[in-house]
């Protein structure tokens, strides 16, 4: 072999070399991008799944007619305005009578969630005939008993590091050795409104406030954002003005997000007045954040149907405005709409415009309408996050899987439609 | 006969017009509304910032060094004043969209350049959606994640390792913040890349370059504006997020370069000015608008910047 030649077929493998290397380097910089998604979807998925269900305490309550009936009326109403919170803590007390200090009857209160009172109370008016007798009742665990069973809590930690205390352990290993501690699905966080105890707190109240607000953005933006792209592409002449609005809605697409809940404070609710923390106002700013990407898809469905087809409608004597509605829009419109989905998905993910027009009230009951004061679902995984108790970082996590279910589901459907429905030219 | 169906027919046309023209009027209404949202956009900020503007001075605002917008209840208060100096949010904010992009640029562009000059159709067609969850995930989540797992992690490696990060470091914000710009800089720059002619490619492989040295020295050069353009889009939209910081970087405004310290931004402070109970004439409410108008005046020019480069390199290569 030459000289020349050796060099060459070094080099030639140092080229190698770096070719296969360069190809690593790319290789490697998706492998850790989408490892970033599987540790965090993995890690919420982990910490949220424990939402799904909830411990219940079985208690022996006693239900002295004379103190909840002491007429014998057995009339629902009567019965409801029982002190039902008072027999539930003798019941407690009877069932351990070894807490006899102050400090231990708290803890043991605290094995039951605060709530549980009005529980016993609905299942009493609901049957009157348990009155006068002793019965079981199944009622939901505190937060920090739910997180002792889930194995959240630590039980080999110092008694001043954890939030259950040595009694407490105590009194729930007899519970679960008599059979009384069971873990349930956890209908509550799916039909509740939020709630201050974890134990207690549901989605039900984002969901409905995310769906009216979702329902007021795409009654606006759609029919506004697919007019104004058969405006653009078939309507207006190509001129200074079509481009000037064309450049507006490129950059209205790149505005943060924020700008625009500072745009509904300013307008919709110091100037028009319209009602706070409501539905409505939040529909109004997402559907203006919305527009410019709904506008967009819309365009650049236009812009595929064939000129053939307005030609062919034209040569028959349609009008334009006959040509563009009858002919073309109804067959750009599977584009429109799955372009519309994921402007959809994207405002239901968005919470800081939302934050700007008070969507971030604490608000117990399931809104009735889009005038209501709401919360919207990722508002309230915003305010979960925030909370100070164990109990809510599993609701957290449990309320992300929700709304990370719900972007799914719309994703798929606009891959669903352009699938099935999208005509390919 | 003939002379009634004239008319009749005349009558539609008549009528068509009129419809053809409240049509159109329609549609322009509808076009106008992306204006009209500039429009309102530009005059709330301005309207509310001018008066923020009449109680501080422009250039405190502009310059000053201090930012401490708690006004006092009573005028004889210790600290009544309040210190409306923007320079360290900016520069909070700044400091956390630098490490975004320190992030985000490589993991970002070497992703497009492998999906768009090496992967086979399957892999893209498998890879690209993938990278796309990424950006289809809320920000919300981005925050809780940052707050709950990256920021204790960050913190107890550092304790491991003798440093002090703080809880609610710019570190853990911008790294995440990062990982969520990813699929932006990837997407825009496989674009890119994708539009660079094929001849360019063909002549580099003629001379004997290997694919490497033709992505190099060939497809970068070439698509360089455009990437520029998507590193920048991807810059302002580091800048204008609110979710991530809110949830994971600090309240307190400092001035300081120091990644491990707590910084805030100008997002972060739009958020806490205005949740929570306020009377709508106070300099400190005021001033969020004043804030909004700062971002949305740096986005709006980097976003026209950007998006002109960007125009500019497809024009060149259609």
């Amino acid at each position: 072999m030459t000289e020349s030649a050796i060099i060459l077929k070094s080099a030639g493998s140092k080229r190698h070399r770096a070719e296969a290397r360069f190809r690593a380097y790319g290789l490697i910089a998706i492998a850790i991008s989408l490892s970033f998604l599987l540790v965090m979807i993995g890690s919420i998925t982990m910490r949220g799944t424990g939402a799904f269900k909830q411990t219940f305490v079985q208690i022996e309550v006693n239900l002295p007619a004379e103190k909840l009936d002491p007429e014998g009326t057995r009339d629902p109403e009567v019965l409801r305005k029982a002190r039902y919170g008072k027999l539930l803590k003798s019941a407690l007390r009877d069932q351990f009578p070894d807490a006899k200090k102050r400090a231990d009857k708290k803890s043991l209160y605290k094995l039951v969630s605060s709530t549980a009172e009005y529980s016993i109370r609905d299942q009493v008016a609901a049957n009157p005939s348990l009155v006068g007798g002793t019965h079981p009742f199944w009622v939901r665990a505190s937060s920090d008993v739910d997180q002792y069973i889930k194995g959240a809590i630590d039980g080999s930690l110092e008694e001043s590091q954890r939030r259950v205390n040595d009694k407490q352990i105590a009194w729930i290993e007899s519970l679960e050795a008599g059979g009384n501690i069971e873990s349930r699905f956890n209908t509550q966080f799916f039909t509740g409104g939020d709630s201050r105890e974890p134990e207690q707190a549901g989605i039900m109240g984002a969901v409905v406030g995310s769906a009216l607000t979702l329902l007021i953005c795409f009654l606006l933006a759609f029919p506004i954002g697919v007019l104004a792209a058969v405006y653009l592409e078939e309507f207006s002449a190509k001129g200074r003005i079509n481009r000037f609005i064309e450049v507006n809605i490129n950059n209205l697409a790149a505005v943060p997000s924020i700008v625009y809940g500072l745009l509904g404070l300013a307008i919709l609710l110091n100037v028009f007045n319209l009602p706070r923390s409501t539905p409505l106002v939040g529909g109004m700013v997402l559907a203006l954040m919305t527009l410019p990407t709904i506008i967009i898809a819309s365009r650049s469905s236009l812009r595929a149907v064939p000129p053939s087809i307005r030609e062919a409608a034209f040569g028959l004597g349609a009008s334009k405005v006959q040509t563009t509605f009858h002919h073309v829009v109804p067959l750009a419109m599977p584009g429109m709409l799955t372009g519309s989905i994921i402007g959809m998905a994207q405002a239901l993910g968005e919470t800081a415009p939302l934050l700007m027009i008070g969507m971030v009230a604490f608000i117990v009951d399931v809104p009735g309408g889009v005038t209501e004061a709401a919360t919207a679902l990722p508002v309230q995984i915003f305010l979960w996050a925030d909370s100070p108790e164990r109990g809510f970082m599993e609701k957290t996590s449990a309320a992300i899987l929700v709304l990370l279910g719900f972007l799914v589901i719309m994703n798929l459907a606009a891959v669903y439609l352009r699938r099935r429905l999208e005509i390919r030219w | 006969m003939a002379v009634s169906s004239d008319i009749s027919i005349a009558a539609r046309g008549q009528k068509n017009r009129l419809v053809e023209l409240a049509v159109r009027c329609v549609l322009v209404l509808c076009a106008l509304v992306a204006v009209a949202t500039t429009i309102g956009i530009v005059a709330s900020l301005l309207f509310e910032a001018l008066r923020f503007f009449q109680q501080v001075p422009l250039t405190d605002f502009l310059f000053g060094l201090e930012w401490s917008p708690q006004t006092a209840l009573r005028s004889d208060q210790v600290g009544s004043s309040g210190a409306f100096g923007a320079v360290p949010l900016i520069a909070g904010t700044l400091l956390i969209s630098a490490i975004a992009m320190i992030v985000a640029t490589p993991l970002g562009l070497m992703s497009a350049i492998y999906l768009a000059e090496y992967a086979s159709e399957r892999t893209r067609g498998i890879v690209k959606p993938l990278l796309e969850l990424l950006a289809g995930i809320p920000t919300v989540v981005y925050g809780f994640f940052a707050a709950l797992i990256v920021a204790p992690m960050l913190r107890n490696g550092g304790e491991s390792m003798g440093f002090e990060i703080s809880s609610e470091s710019a570190l853990a914000a911008g790294l995440t913040m990062g990982v969520m710009i990813i699929p932006l800089i990837s997407s825009l720059s496989d674009d890119v890349i994708n539009a660079v002619p094929q001849s360019l490619r063909d002549a580099s492989y003629g001379l004997g370059a290997t694919q490497a040295e033709t992505i190099k020295q060939v497809i970068l050069p070439a698509a360089t504006p455009g990437i520029a353009g998507s590193l920048l889009l991807a810059t302002s939209r580091a800048i204008g997020e609110t979710m991530i910081v809110v949830m994971a970087a600090g309240l307190a405004a400092k001035l300081t370069a120091n990644p491990l310290e707590a910084v805030t931004t100008v997002t972060v402070q739009i958020v806490t000015l205005l949740t929570g109970d306020q009377e709508f004439d106070s300099a400190k409410t005021l001033s969020a608008f004043a804030l909004g108008l700062l971002l949305f005046v740096i986005t709006l020019c980097l976003n026209v910047v950007a998006l002109r480069i960007v125009d500019r390199y497809k024009e060149q290569y259609d």
